[in-house]
């Protein structure tokens, strides 16, 4: 074992090269360039072992890494905000077609105006397109999980997206057990999935098809992500045989005689974890996998622990509806017998939560004074 | 083995495909596999042979046709090359196939990154000079004075056609060459020669289309020569962007540019003074053409 002092985008490119990935298309966005930059220093020094493509544009990273997954190659690529949006029409075909890429999007505002904080409305307005998303609260989360999600996407045929804070994770530096590369090796193996094109041969693929194929497409599709709860299990059983530690689609600390959770994901899912000691005995879920929704999970978590109130912590804002993270939730829980009362603490633009600021949100609940959506600068 | 079985025996191209009567853009992809050989490989952006390709599992083409989003195609195609590579397939020629929509316009951001990369792959574009396969909107490749579903009568396409070539000449990548279905020898020739050289190769192809030009699908040819003759679209090879060589064709005559224009619907009633602009257009970039080739042949000498 062996401990490194690094930021989380070094901890992303860091496991890119322990997995052995055959293309890297880059394209600069702050906050994620520091990835592509480390990336391109292990290039330089010949430790790379891929084509490193430097592309014109984040719209054109993501369809190099199409291409060239196509032809049955392992590729990666990350990117944020702005960046992300850009490649919207990419990404819906990438599902689409099937194809087991993995790419890292760093949180980050959407303008206008500019702005470089990490509100997570970037990746979550991409929950439509049928990739996964893996939320990371630290930088050896950040590591483990890209891991982890060559496995899950090659297993699954289907995209992923591993998510994690701009700034908060991205910059910040912590101690990373780095595996070796034989160990990671051992983790994940060779590519694991067909080439699409294949020389020689006669094949249309994508080619046009009417909506009944679709529709069945489409269903094929859902029923595969569907299989990723139990998929990331598995995956994460052997991850702990090897590096003794895992992660679930939900992480929670529910204390005795709990009846308020906080659930969250992300950067806040940790200053939260860190406040717990303060705030006994209120909860934590941690969600971590966002697409596929772990709704089951949660529910029952919460049904089993009679939780009565749930805090959720929405580092983003779809405007006209509220939360998003809160609004899936409540959709989810929908079937429940026994609903606990859901308060949505809306951090948009990726604003700070601090003790006092979750003092005061956990004393409106308490008291009843709390609306069911707050805003975390109007709160007091 | 006669000769018209040995042709059927290197067709790359099925029967029976959806493409119009007297298409050629069909033609043109063609001759383009053939002349290529059966290892190769396409990435396919939207455009009129998005349908010609046929619904899966059906299949128009004898080799894998990767479909891909309208900007996307020089950057997919790049990823394949890659990819390709990864796999140990070297002799695998990758084919980059757009129509002038998405090479002109919408696809040039993502051309343009593979070019600057010199990317090992050939970028084919077939122009039939506007958006077909949605049925004659304008595009950049449309010539002036022409008449589309956006610039519908009393209107007309303003603006001069977008010099393609000059733009992949200023990448300065190994060779550029333009070509058109009335003259397949030459079409075939290019697209070997392209083959054979390494690093990002540009062919672009003028496909007369005869539900959007309004012209008799029997004169898909006859349009063809005549752009040619006429002078409206020389045919010429770049290599390295800076050595510019004309493929000098017998009988260009200037006076038949109104004969070329007036057989087609979307010109049917230009005038005196569209007539007038076009012609300069063509006498101008005739001119620009005769000096890059001289130019050009003063740099060789100094080899």
């Amino acid at each position: 074992m062996s401990y490194e002092f690094i930021s989380g985008s070094q901890a992303a490119a860091l496991a890119v090269q322990r997995v052995g990935v055959d293309l890297v298309a880059a394209y600069p966005i702050t906050p994620q360039t520091a990835i592509v930059e480390t990336l391109a220093s292990f290039d330089a020094l010949g430790s790379l072992g891929a084509d490193f493509v430097s592309v014109e544009s984040e719209y054109s990273a993501l369809a190099c890494c199409n291409g060239a997954a196509a032809a049955g190659a392992r590729v990666f690529t990350a990117t944020a905000s702005h960046g992300l949006a850009y490649m919207h029409e990419m990404i819906h075909w990438c599902s689409g077609a099937r194809l087991p890429i993995v790419m890292v999007n760093v949180n980050r505002c959407i303008g206008a105006p500019w702005c470089l904080d990490p509100d997570q409305g970037d990746s979550l307005s991409q929950r439509d397109t049928g990739w996964m998303q893996l939320y990371c609260s630290g930088a050896q989360e950040v590591f483990d999980t890209v891991l982890q999600a060559y496995r899950l996407s090659e297993e699954l045929l289907l995209p992923c997206m591993v998510v994690f804070d701009g700034f908060y994770i991205s910059h910040t530096y912590e101690a990373v057990d780095v595996p070796d590369p034989e160990k990671v090796r051992e983790f994940i193996g060779p590519p694991a999935f067909e080439a699409q094109v294949r020389a020689l041969t006669q094949l249309n693929i994508h080619g046009i098809v009417s909506g009944e194929q679709y529709h069945e497409l489409v269903r094929r599709r859902h029923l595969a992500m569907m299989q990723a709860f139990g998929e990331f299990e598995t995956i994460n059983e052997h991850f702990n045989d090897l590096f003794g530690r895992c992660y679930g689609v939900i992480d929670a600390y529910i204390p005795a005689g709990a009846d308020t959770v906080v659930l969250a994901a992300g950067a806040v899912a940790e200053t939260v974890n860190w406040l717990l000691p303060v705030i006994e005995p209120v909860g934590l879920i941690k969600l971590k996998m966002f697409r596929p929704f772990p709704a089951v999970e949660i529910c029952s978590l919460l049904e089993d622990n009679n939780i009565g109130k749930v805090i959720v912590i929405d580092r983003n804002c779809s405007v006209g509806a509220g939360g998003i993270f809160a609004r899936e939730l409540k959709a989810g829980l929908y079937n429940m017998k026994k609903k606990p009362e859901i308060y949505d603490l809306i951090l948009a633009g990726g604003i700070d939560l601090d003790e006092k600021l979750l003092a005061v949100m956990l004393e409106k609940v308490a008291t009843g004074k709390a609306d069911h959506l707050e805003w975390g600068r109007w709160i007091y | 083995m006669k000769q018209e079985e040995k042709l059927l025996q290197e067709e790359m191209i099925c029967q029976g495909h959806s493409a119009c009567p007297g298409c050629g853009a069909a033609l043109a992809v063609r001759y383009l596999t053939r002349a290529i050989g059966p290892n190769l490989a396409i990435a396919l952006t939207a455009s009129c042979w998005s349908i010609i390709a046929a619904s899966p599992p059906l299949a128009t083409l004898k080799c894998p046709v990767l479909h891909c989003p309208f900007p996307s195609a020089g950057a997919v195609g790049s990823g394949l090359r890659h990819g390709l590579n990864a796999r140990g397939m070297y002799d695998t020629t990758v084919v980059i196939l757009a129509g002038d929509g998405g090479t002109f316009d919408i696809g040039l951001q993502a051309m343009s990154g593979a070019a600057q990369r010199n990317e090992d792959v050939i970028f084919v574009c077939y122009d039939n000079e506007a958006y077909m396969n949605t049925g004659m909107q304008t595009s950049s490749a449309t010539p002036f004075g022409a008449r589309t579903n956006t610039a519908p009568y009393p209107l007309f396409k303003v603006g001069q056609k977008k010099d393609i070539m000059q733009i992949m000449a200023s990448h300065g990548i190994p060779y550029a060459a333009t070509a058109t279905v009335a003259y397949p020898g030459d079409l075939e020739q290019k697209i070997r020669t392209a083959r054979d050289i390494r690093g990002f190769r540009f062919i672009h192809i003028l496909c007369p289309c005869p539900p959007g030009w309004g012209t008799e699908a029997a004169d898909t040819i006859l349009l063809s020569r005549l752009a040619v003759t006429s002078g409206a679209f020389p045919l010429y090879e770049v290599r390295d962007g800076c050595r510019w060589k004309l493929n000098r064709i017998e009988g260009i005559k200037k006076s038949l540019l109104k004969d070329y224009l007036i057989r087609q619907r979307r010109f049917k009633d230009i005038d005196r003074d569209r007539l007038r602009i076009l012609q300069e257009e063509v006498d101008r970039d005739w001119e620009f053409l005769i000096e890059k080739e001289r130019l050009s042949d003063r740099d060789d000498h100094q080899d």
